[in-house]
């Protein structure tokens, strides 16, 4: 018998009078793994997750949480839950300890809330105000919020938006550090290389409605087969050499840089083959795979930032 | 069942103090004004052999009411504020009871209060000395109770007000005729009949009452129409905006 997952929603709906925010959306979060729901700003990911999280009612469908009924038994689950909400501020004069010490002071079993602040690199903030930390720092201190009850599962919604670049990535090994510790991880993000990077599982949505379920990797070989080998080469012959390989759709020569494009995965192997069997001399040589924006592109006919 | 009031409570007390524009606005200016109008209103007592009643007789009320609408103004700010930073959802996605978090906010506004009528008493020493004649912690109590039917209205403003912004107008436009229809400076029979109508429907007009009754030695006993409109108003407040009340 399979595990039963950590969350299992079946064809919720939920909308907001004539507006459709959710419809017939349906997946699963298995234990242990960061899932992440991905789709534009719009899209219905923070409605589902705050239905999943039991702050919202939906209209029609199942959601079970931990085998909890979120909203039934939302005082329950909250208990086992860590929640991080988007765009959720605090007390402008609140200090970093006070708030954890509050949320400790919440819950049955606490973590201690001195180490969790040294944990997520605040050490040195824990006197400070609220209104006084960058956007890292307010985000790490709503991680430390969500972690302070020890939950089986947190929530991330929109974790990193508005970071610059480098405090990005310190968020993303955060969050691989608590699927570390055994957690399961459910995130939103409408930032396609955050999914590609963070997430074992991603749902790709649009409209309200989930597109496709699976890991990145999957997504993209199921999606866009097309693959691009660029090698520079002054070898004349070098060009009908590659035409003649199967998989290989078209080459597109520009100076001495070729452009070899084709599908699936073995036209990589293919020209590596033909490259040593007549010894063609190449200067360079790169590989460009397709990755889940170009997924989003193919399957929604918009980009995400529309 | 009330987890995490007291360590709310104690948090919104020390937040609250950190602003130090808040707490003049709440506690100082109330004891400014009455220290500046007993002096003025008291000089003019001593000249004139016939004291006008508002001077002696209801500064003290009149202070009192100041510092309960300055409660509601607070609390209706406050809340919006909350609202619109999204604080009051984020403390929702925890174990704490939605009425634990507003009942931390009234607790500390009636802290406050006491604070500030304390203040206003000891500031006061010189043009009302503290005799027996003046049941204080009566005085007090009623003021408390007051502060509490006032602060239901609150809540109810506070649902209908749109954005913070817009949180400290709508709640002036509200209050302060309130204020002027509550009997302190017109007696409310006096008032056309209309506006005695409203003035009936709001909690302002039972707290001066009320005040006006204990300050001068009165008995609860001698108000119990007063408390009973009072309580009868924080239900019906309090029960509406439990419907009406928005948390985003």
């Amino acid at each position: 018998m399979a595990p039963q997952p950590v969350v299992h929603v079946s064809a919720i709906r939920k909308a907001y009078g004539a507006t459709v925010a959710v419809d017939d959306v349906s997946f699963d979060v298995h234990e242990g793994e960061i899932f992440g729901l991905i789709g534009p700003n719009g899209a219905g990911k923070t409605t589902t997750m705050e239905c999943v999280e039991g702050l919202r009612a939906t209209d029609r469908g199942i959601i079970s949480v931990l085998g909890l009924d979120p909203t039934r038994d939302v005082y329950a689950l909250q208990e086992r839950i860590g929640v991080q909400l988007q765009e959720a501020q605090l007390q402008k004069r609140i200090k970093v300890r006070e708030a954890v010490a509050l949320w400790a002071s919440l819950y049955g079993s606490p973590v201690d809330g001195d180490r969790l602040i040294e944990q997520l690199g605040l050490g040195d903030k824990r006197n400070a105000w609220f209104m006084t930390l960058s956007g890292g720092q307010k985000q790490r201190l709503f991680i430390a919020l969500a972690l302070i009850n020890d939950p089986e599962l947190v929530f991330l919604d929109e974790l990193t938006t508005g970071l610059d670049p480098q405090a990005r990535r310190a968020i993303w090994d955060l969050v691989r550090g608590i699927r570390e510790r055994g957690k399961t991880v459910f995130l939103t993000t409408h930032l396609m290389e955050e999914a590609e990077r963070l997430c074992d599982r991603v749902a790709i949505i649009d409209h309200g409605r989930i597109i496709d379920i699976g890991p990145p990797a999957e997504l993209v070989r199921r999606h866009c087969p097309e693959r691009t080998v660029i090698v520079e080469t002054e070898d004349s012959a070098a060009s009908e050499r590659f035409r003649a390989l199967p998989q290989v759709r078209s080459v597109e020569a520009r100076g001495a840089q070729l452009t070899i494009r084709g599908l699936g995965n073995d036209l990589v192997t293919q020209v590596i083959q033909c490259l040593a069997e007549h010894r063609i001399r190449v200067f360079d040589f790169r590989t460009e795979l397709p990755t889940l924006e170009d997924v989003f592109i193919r399957l929604t006919g918009h980009t995400i930032r529309d | 069942m009330m987890r995490g009031l007291r360590q709310l409570i104690w948090l919104e007390l020390k937040i609250f103090v950190r602003e130090p524009m808040g707490v003049i606005g709440t506690v100082g200016v109330p004891v400014l004004i009455f220290v500046v109008l007993s002096r003025l209103l008291g000089e003019e007592e001593l000249s004139a052999s016939d004291a006008p009643r508002f001077a002696s007789v209801d500064l003290p009320i009149f202070v009192a009411v100041l510092i309960a609408l300055n409660a509601v103004l607070s609390l209706v700010t406050i809340v919006t504020i909350y609202r619109e930073g999204g604080i009051l959802k984020r403390l929702r996605a925890t174990p704490l009871r939605s009425y634990t978090i507003l009942t931390a906010h009234v607790i500390v506004k009636l802290l406050f209060t006491a604070v500030t009528l304390a203040l206003m008493i000891l500031a006061g020493r010189r043009y009302f000395p503290l005799d027996a004649e003046i049941p204080l912690l009566s005085f007090t109590l009623a003021l408390l109770f007051s502060t509490v039917s006032v602060l239901s209205l609150g809540f109810l403003i506070a649902s209908i007000v749109p954005t913070a912004r817009f949180a400290q107008p709508i709640a002036s436009v509200i209050l302060y005729p309130m204020f002027g229809l509550s009997g302190l400076f017109v007696p409310v029979n006096e008032l056309p009949p209309v506006l005695q109508a409203v003035a009936r429907a709001l909690p302002l007009t039972y707290a001066v009452s009320l005040l006006r009754g204990v300050w001068h030695g009165a008995g609860w006993s001698a108000h119990g129409m007063d408390v009973a409109a009072l309580a009868l108003l924080f239900l019906a407040f309090t029960v509406i905006s439990a419907r009406v009340f928005r948390w985003e």
